[in-house]
C-alpha cells in the first residue's frame, strides 16, 4: 500500500497577545496508508481539531514536515494549499456548511468551478454525485428544504466532486440523530471499502468510532493511543 | 475558476439579496444621473452661447459715439457728435477692416391690412447682412443702388412674418413704416435670441438713407446710430482697433490729451467672456455632480464591507473547498463592478430622462453627448473597482481555518 499522509516533528503554537506562545501540537509522528480508515478521538483542547486543519491544507504547522500524496506541503504558499484542498481532499463539517442561498446541485458543483470544470459537466457530475448518495431527485431543492442527513449527503456528495483521494470529516455526525449517523456512516463506510477512499474522522462517539479500522487518541497535544480500534 | 463563471456567480450572489442590491445601485444610479443630467445642462448652456456667437459674426467691433465734455460737465453716452455716414465711408478705406456696416436703428408702427405691430426698424448698408451673418430666406437683398437712391425696400424677420403676414407671401407686398410705403423684398433667415434675450427676429431691415431721411428724419445729416465693422480676421481685431482710434480721432480733430469721444467694443471678447462663462458652469455643474457619485461609491464599499463580515462563514467554505485568494477577490471585486455597471446604465437613463425633462419643463437647452454618457459610465466602473477593492482584499486575505470558525 502506498503511504497518502506523512507527518514528522509536525509542531504547531498560537502566539500570546502577551509574548510568548502556547502549545497545541508536541511533535507527532504519524502514517497513514492510502485506503486506511481512521477515527481520531481526544477531550476538546487535546490538539485533535489543529491537526485536521494542517491534514486539511486549512491551517500551517509552525515546525515539521507534512506529506500529502508524496508533496512536501508545511511550507507551501496558499494558492497552493488551495488547489491541494480542491484535488486531494474532500472536507465533511458537523455543520455541513453548505451555501445556503443556491441549490444542492450547484453546492456539490462547487468545487467544480474552482476546479476550472465547464458549466454542462458540472452540472452532469453534480447530478451524478447526487444520485450516488441518493438524493438524484432532489437536485434542484435548497439546502434548508432538507433534513439534516440529507444535508450531510449532499455535504459528501460534495467532498467527492473532483476525486479526491481523501476525505476529512470532522464530527461528521454531530448533528444526527442515531439513526440518520448510521446511514452517514454506512455511506462512508461504503466510500472507504468500495471505491478505496481514505477516510479520517473525528468524533467523539465511541460507535462512530468503532466503524473506523484505525483509532488514534490525543491528548495534550500527544499521540497516546494509536492502533487498534478498542472502544 | 474560470473567466466565465466568475460573473455568473457575482451576478447569482447579487441576485440572493435584491432589496439590499437595489439600495445600493440607488447612489450608484442617482449619481449617474447627475452626472449625466448636469453635463448635459452644461452643454446645452455652452451650445446656447456659441449658437448665439456665431449668429452675432465673427471678429466685430462697434463704434458708437462716446459722452462728451465740455468744462467738465460730462454728458452721457451719445452725446459727443454722432457718427455719420462719411465716417463709414472713410473706415470702409482702413487696410485691416472687410466691411463696414452704419446703422440707424428706430422703434416705429408698422401696418399691414388690418394688422399693425410695433417694432425695430434698421436703416443698414448691404454690408450689414455680411458682418451679421445673416442670410435671406427669400427674396433678394437691397443693393448699394438702394442705399444711394434712398429706396423705399424693406428686408422682414421672421417675426415679422408670423405677426404682420400671417399666411401670406411677404415678397412684393407694400408695408406700411410710419404710414409710408415699402415694398418687402426679402425674408430675413431665423437667427433666435441674443445673449441678453433680444429677439433677433423681430427686426425690419431698410436702406439707411431711407431711415435717415424719409423715416425719422436726423439732427445732422447723415446720421447713424453706430456703426459695425468686421475685421478681415481675428488676428486683425487689434490692427482694426488702433486704425479706427486714429482714423476717428482725426476726423473728430481731438487734441492729442483729449479723451476718445467714442467707444469701440469688441464683441467677440464679450462673446469669449460669455463662452467661457458657460464652460465654468458646465464644469462646476459636473463637479458637483461627480461628488454625488463618489458618495455612491462610498456606499458601496460600505455595503461591501457589511457583505463580506456577513459572508465570512461562506468565504471559509469556498476556501476549504478550493477557492484561491484571486477567486475570492475577483468575486466579490465582480459584485462591486457588476453593481455599479448596473447602476450606471440605470443612471444613464435616468440622467437623458431628467435631462428631457428639463428640456421640456424649464425650456433650457440640454445637450446629452455620447462622451458624457460614456465618461459617467467609465467613472461609474472606476468608482466601482477602486471602492470594491479594499473590501474585496479583506475577504480574499481572510484565513480559512478562522473564516471557517466564524458564525
Amino acid at each position: 500500500m502506498a503511504t497518502l499522509i506523512q507527518v514528522s516533528g509536525l509542531r504547531k503554537q498560537y502566539p500570546l497577545a502577551g509574548g510568548g506562545a502556547t502549545p497545541v501540537l508536541h511533535g507527532i509522528d504519524m502514517t497513514i496508508e492510502t485506503g486506511e480508515f481512521v477515527a481520531i478521538m481526544g477531550p476538546s483542547g487535546s490538539g485533535k481539531s489543529t491537526f485536521m486543519n494542517i491534514l486539511g491544507c486549512l491551517d500551517t504547522p509552525s515546525a515539521g514536515d507534512y506529506w500529502l500524496n508524496g508533496q512536501a506541503v508545511a511550507r507551501l504558499n496558499p494558492d497552493r494549499l488551495a488547489m491541494l484542498r480542491n484535488r486531494q481532499i474532500g472536507f465533511v463539517f458537523q455543520g455541513f456548511n453548505l451555501l445556503p442561498r443556491i441549490s444542492i446541485a450547484d453546492n456539490v458543483a462547487l468545487p467544480l468551478l474552482y476546479a476550472g470544470v465547464g458549466k454542462a459537466a458540472r452540472r452532469q457530475r453534480a447530478v451524478e454525485l447526487l444520485q450516488q448518495v441518493g438524493l438524484g431527485t432532489r437536485s434542484d431543492a435548497r439546502p434548508n428544504q432538507l433534513s439534516g442527513g440529507q444535508q450531510q449527503r449532499v455535504a459528501i456528495a460534495r467532498a467527492l466532486a473532483n476525486r479526491p483521494p481523501l476525505i476529512l470529516a470532522d464530527e461528521p455526525t454531530g448533528n444526527l440523530d442515531t439513526h440518520t449517523s448510521d446511514e452517514i456512516m454506512a455511506l462512508f463506510d461504503r466510500l472507504n471499502s468500495e471505491q478505496g477512499i481514505t477516510l479520517i474522522l473525528v468524533t467523539h462517539e465511541p460507535d462512530i468510532a468503532r466503524c473506523a479500522r484505525r483509532l488514534v487518541r490525543f491528548k495534550d497535544g500527544h499521540i497516546v493511543h494509536d492502533g487498534a480500534v478498542n472502544v | 475558476m474560470s473567466w466565465h463563471a466568475a460573473p455568473a456567480e457575482a451576478w447569482r450572489a447579487l441576485g440572493a439579496n435584491r432589496l439590499r442590491t437595489a439600495l445600493t445601485m440607488l447612489g450608484m444610479i442617482i449619481g449617474v444621473g447627475a452626472v449625466v443630467l448636469m453635463l448635459a445642462v452644461g452643454q446645452g448652456a455652452q451650445s446656447t452661447v456659441r449658437q448665439a456667437i456665431s449668429a452675432m459674426g465673427s471678429a466685430l467691433l462697434v463704434i458708437s459715439p462716446g459722452s462728451s465734455s465740455a468744462g467738465g460737465l460730462r454728458g452721457g453716452a451719445g452725446t459727443a457728435p454722432p457718427l455719420t455716414l462719411n465716417d463709414a465711408q472713410a473706415m470702409a478705406q482702413l487696410p485691416s477692416l472687410s466691411a463696414v456696416a452704419p446703422v440707424f436703428p428706430n422703434s416705429a408702427q408698422l401696418v399691414y391690412g388690418a394688422r399693425n405691430w410695433n417694432t425695430t426698424v434698421y436703416g443698414v448698408t448691404p454690408d450689414y447682412l455680411t458682418v451679421r451673418a445673416w442670410n435671406l430666406d427669400d427674396g433678394q437683398p437691397f443693393t448699394h443702388g438702394d442705399v444711394r437712391r434712398g429706396t423705399r425696400v424693406a428686408l422682414v424677420g421672421q417675426q415679422i412674418v408670423a405677426n404682420l403676414f400671417g399666411g401670406t407671401d411677404p415678397i412684393g407686398q407694400t408695408l406700411r413704416i410710419k404710414n409710408l410705403p415699402f415694398v418687402v423684398i426679402g425674408v430675413l433667415e431665423r437667427k433666435g435670441q441674443t445673449l441678453d434675450g433680444r429677439d433677433q427676429d423681430d427686426a425690419v431691415l431698410i436702406p439707411i438713407t431711407a431711415a435717415q431721411t424719409r423715416l425719422f428724419g436726423t439732427t445732422f445729416p447723415g446720421t447713424v446710430r453706430f456703426i459695425i465693422v468686421q475685421a478681415r480676421s481675428d488676428a486683425h481685431m487689434e490692427d482694426a482697433e488702433a486704425e479706427l482710434t486714429q482714423l476717428l480721432r482725426a476726423r473728430r480733430r481731438l487734441a492729442d490729451d483729449a479723451d476718445n469721444d467714442f467707444t469701440i467694443r469688441n464683441l467677440s471678447a464679450i462673446a469669449e467672456t460669455a463662452a467661457l462663462s458657460a464652460r465654468a458652469m458646465a464644469v462646476m455643474l459636473g463637479a458637483i455632480a461627480s461628488v454625488s457619485l463618489l458618495v455612491g461609491g462610498i456606499g458601496i464599499m460600505n455595503i461591501m464591507l457589511v457583505s463580506v463580515t456577513e459572508r465570512t462563514r461562506e468565504i471559509g467554505i469556498r476556501m476549504a473547498i478550493g477557492a484561491r485568494r484571486s477567486d475570492i477577490l475577483l468575486q466579490f471585486l465582480l459584485e462591486a463592478l457588476l453593481l455599479c455597471v448596473l447602476g450606471g446604465l440605470a443612471g444613464v437613463a435616468l440622467g437623458i430622462g431628467g435631462a428631457w425633462l428639463v428640456g421640456e419643463l424649464a425650456g433650457m437647452a440640454v445637450v446629452v453627448t455620447g462622451s458624457a454618457i460614456a465618461l459617467s459610465f467609465l467613472f461609474a466602473a472606476g468608482v466601482g473597482v477602486f471602492f470594491g477593492f479594499y473590501p474585496a482584499r479583506q475577504a480574499a486575505l481572510l484565513k480559512p481555518v478562522e473564516a471557517l470558525r466564524h458564525e
